[in-house]
């Protein structure tokens, strides 16, 4: 911290940072900045938005089909651990009963089921999410702490191939934006 | 016909706006009688940034004196406790008024207690999120809590129970020294897998909701950390009102350590609705997920009972019959809890409303009612099954030794709860807490009738009296303190209601409410639900 560089070091822009007042305001500028034909861009709200989605145009999420591949993998462990530790390595007869069953099994393969995909759900959706990552270039905004209280915002990426940071600007405030930053890498 | 949104309604001139006090019809302006109109899920003119600073501020506001009192009986009951489980450990489970043919005693009957009592958690949570009944948010969160720390108080007596406690590893199917594998055909290990899965998915569905929160409450730790923060009293309307001088000043000390906990914890969250996309569909699966496992986690306890042979436990009832009972002690105990809660919180009487009280006691009559259902029907086939084994064990419970045990839990169980008729009793906080109340301790006897009947077995001659021994009483009081400790520290670190939740069933956060010239037109509001 106590060397400072001799040469001025142009500060890499990571995008802009755009306010908006309120929900609706949010909303339809979602729609617009999507039709404009951005990719690299998203809503930042303190709540999921009532069918932002759509407006934003995203793809089903990718959850329900990890939830269900660790499902049948739940199914699948809890199956052949119970026939295999019953029936084939240590098989213990008791009152004439079969070794393995499916009706016995159902339980044990119901909640192991039930479990998986649960770790599928959490750990998928954060996987999906790039997270954890303790630290985003737009966390270095302080308007940004906003966001989990009553800010709304749209940031757009710098490496958009439509990103122009006078235009892209120009558009965002011409949505009412209360105020466009730019967020350095 | 559709239903209202609140707003709408005032828009319409069809109801008054809601104002808190003491209106006698509508008690805080959410008990409307209009079934047409939806209640208003938070009072006080609230906006966002008001919600926030008020369930953030019971983190961020000087712990209060209340809370240092109750947390010192608390942890010195939890102490008690532990002393007790140590005692019990390094003498046997001698120790326990454990006899001969009864041999689970009370460790069952807490057991069983404090898992019913862990069911309303995930039920508010998943159950009623399917049904989208969306009051549940503003309580979805305490009762997750409590589900969680009910759990945890309930694995400690099988935990303990098994004797050698060091070996209480064998319970899960992991490699050992004599190559043998625990007993798939044993309900007993069924409920193993049952109670952990349930504790691991109830713990993951309450932290991956209150990520979002965690991540609002680092933002306002790392504002904190250089500024100090300002806002009104957490009991006042936003905006405030004029008469009002000045704002006052919270003094926090910033606290480093508390962004970091909360930046570790909140995974780098930053409200992204790509991020939101995939948390809601997330969330909406484990809802989905959940709701069956909660359905099926009581059941499985049930067969505990009912896949032996034992006059007076082999019956198919049970499994329905114990759910119903769990729904209606875990309500109970949501609302002992946040009765005291909603008192001593500022603020906190605008998201837990007349209202959701009102619902909570709705729930209770019909499970009481249900349980109530359940105790005659039991009866009445002991009776039609022409078994005499099976109606002397219902004779001797209603007419035998416990018989006080039977007509205590008859009394609590199934007439307290019929007091909720009573529009009065729906609305009396004071009453509902001591009706709640009652009906934790009908749920106990509930357990224990059951467990009694173990005393009275096929061989006349090893009848005996089962009495619990000092210990006994001592370990269970022990657990009621160690809950008490965690639900305190919960209420003191992190977020007691889901706040993005909140915020999201408000009528500000709905961008079609003020604007119907939508393209596409597909409303969900005023669809009805």
């Amino acid at each position: 911290m106590t060397q400072l560089p001799t040469e001025p070091v142009e500060p890499k822009v990571w995008g802009l940072l755009a306010e908006f007042p309120d929900v609706t305001s949010v909303f339809d500028a979602a729609h617009k900045v999507r039709e404009a034909g951005f990719a690299k861009w998203d809503v930042h709200c303190p709540f999921p938005i009532h069918e932002m989605d759509e407006a934003m145009g995203l793809k089903p999420s990718q959850v329900p089909n990890l939830m269900g591949g660790a499902a049948f993998t739940g199914v699948a462990v809890a199956l052949l651990m119970q026939w295999w530790m019953a029936k084939v390595d240590y098989p213990i007869l008791i009152a004439g009963k079969p070794l393995f069953a499916w009706e016995w099994a159902l339980p044990i393969t119901f909640e192991l089921g039930v479990l998986f995909s649960a770790f599928a759900a959490v750990f998928g959706m954060l996987a999906l999410n790039g997270l954890p990552r303790p630290h985003h270039p737009l966390m270095s905004r302080p308007e940004f702490l906003k966001a989990g209280d009553d800010g709304f915002f749209i940031s757009i990426e710098a490496k958009d191939k439509n990103f122009d940071p006078e235009k892209t600007r120009e558009l965002l405030e011409s949505l009412g934006a209360t105020g466009v930053e730019v967020v350095e890498d | 016909m559709t239903t209202l949104e609140p707003d709408k309604a005032v828009a319409l001139g069809l109801v008054d706006k809601p104002k808190r006090g003491g209106d006698p019809v509508t008690i805080d302006g959410t008990m409307i009688d209009d079934p047409g109109v939806r209640a208003p899920l938070v009072l006080g003119d609230r906006d966002f940034k008001s919600v926030t600073d008020t369930i953030c501020g019971w983190i961020e506001m000087k712990t209060p004196p209340w809370w240092q009192m109750a947390f010192f009986i608390s942890s010195g009951i939890a102490g008690l406790g532990t002393a007790m489980i140590l005692y019990l450990i390094i003498t046997g489970v001698g120790v326990w008024g454990l006899q001969s043919p009864v041999m689970w005693g009370w460790a069952i009957v807490n057991f069983v207690w404090w898992v019913g009592i862990g069911h309303a958690g995930t039920l508010i949570s998943a159950i009623l999120c399917l049904l989208k009944q969306q009051w549940r948010t503003s309580i979805n969160r305490f009762a997750e809590a409590m589900t969680i720390f009910a759990v945890i108080c309930a694995g400690t007596f099988p935990g303990i129970h098994v004797g050698r406690v060091w070996m209480a590893w064998m319970l899960f199917p992991l490699p050992n020294y004599n190559w043998i594998w625990p007993q798939f055909r044993s309900p007993l290990l069924w409920d193993v897998f049952a109670v952990g899965t349930y504790f691991t998915v109830s713990t993951l569905f309450w932290y991956m909701g209150m990520i979002p929160d965690l991540a609002t409450l680092r933002d306002r730790a790392i504002g904190r950390i250089n500024q100090k923060v300002t806002f009104g009293p957490m009991w006042a309307p936003h905006p405030m009102p004029k008469f009002v001088k000045q704002m006052t000043t919270v003094t926090i000390p910033a606290n480093r350590i508390a962004a970091y906990f909360y930046g570790i914890l909140s995974c780098g969250w930053r409200f992204s609705y790509r991020h939101w996309w995939n948390f809601e569909k997330a969330y909406l699966l484990l809802a989905g997920i959940a709701t069956p496992l909660v359905l099926s986690v009581h059941t499985i306890v049930s067969f505990d009972f009912a896949v032996s042979i034992l006059p007076g436990w082999h019956t198919t009832i049970f499994p329905p019959y114990f759910v119903a009972g769990a729904v209606f002690s875990g309500f109970a105990m949501v609302l002992t809890l946040l009765i005291p809660f909603r008192e001593l919180y500022p603020g906190m009487k605008d998201f837990v409303t007349a209202k959701t009280m009102e619902n909570m006691c709705k729930i209770i009559t019909l499970t009481g009612s249900m349980v109530g259902f359940a105790y005659i029907m039991e009866f009445f086939i002991a009776w039609y099954g022409g078994n005499p084994y099976e109606s002397q064990a219902f004779v001797i419970r209603a007419f035998g030794p416990y018989w006080w045990a039977y007509w205590a839990m008859f009394l609590c169980n199934v007439i307290s709860p019929q007091v909720f008729w009573s529009r009065w009793a729906r609305t009396t906080p004071w009453f509902i807490f001591i009706v709640s109340i009652v009906v934790n301790i009908g749920m106990w006897f509930e357990r224990f009738v059951i467990v009694s009947t173990l005393s009275t077995d096929f061989l006349p001659g090893s009848w005996t009296y089962y009495k619990p021994t000092f210990v006994d009483v001592m370990t269970f009081v022990g657990t009621m303190g160690i809950f008490g400790t965690l639900f305190l520290l919960f209420a003191k670190f992190l977020p007691m209601l889901a706040i993005s939740e909140v915020k999201n069933v408000m009528p500000q956060a709905h961008a079609h409410l003020h604007r119907h010239d939508h393209a596409e037109g597909d409303h969900h509001n005023g669809e009805g639900a």
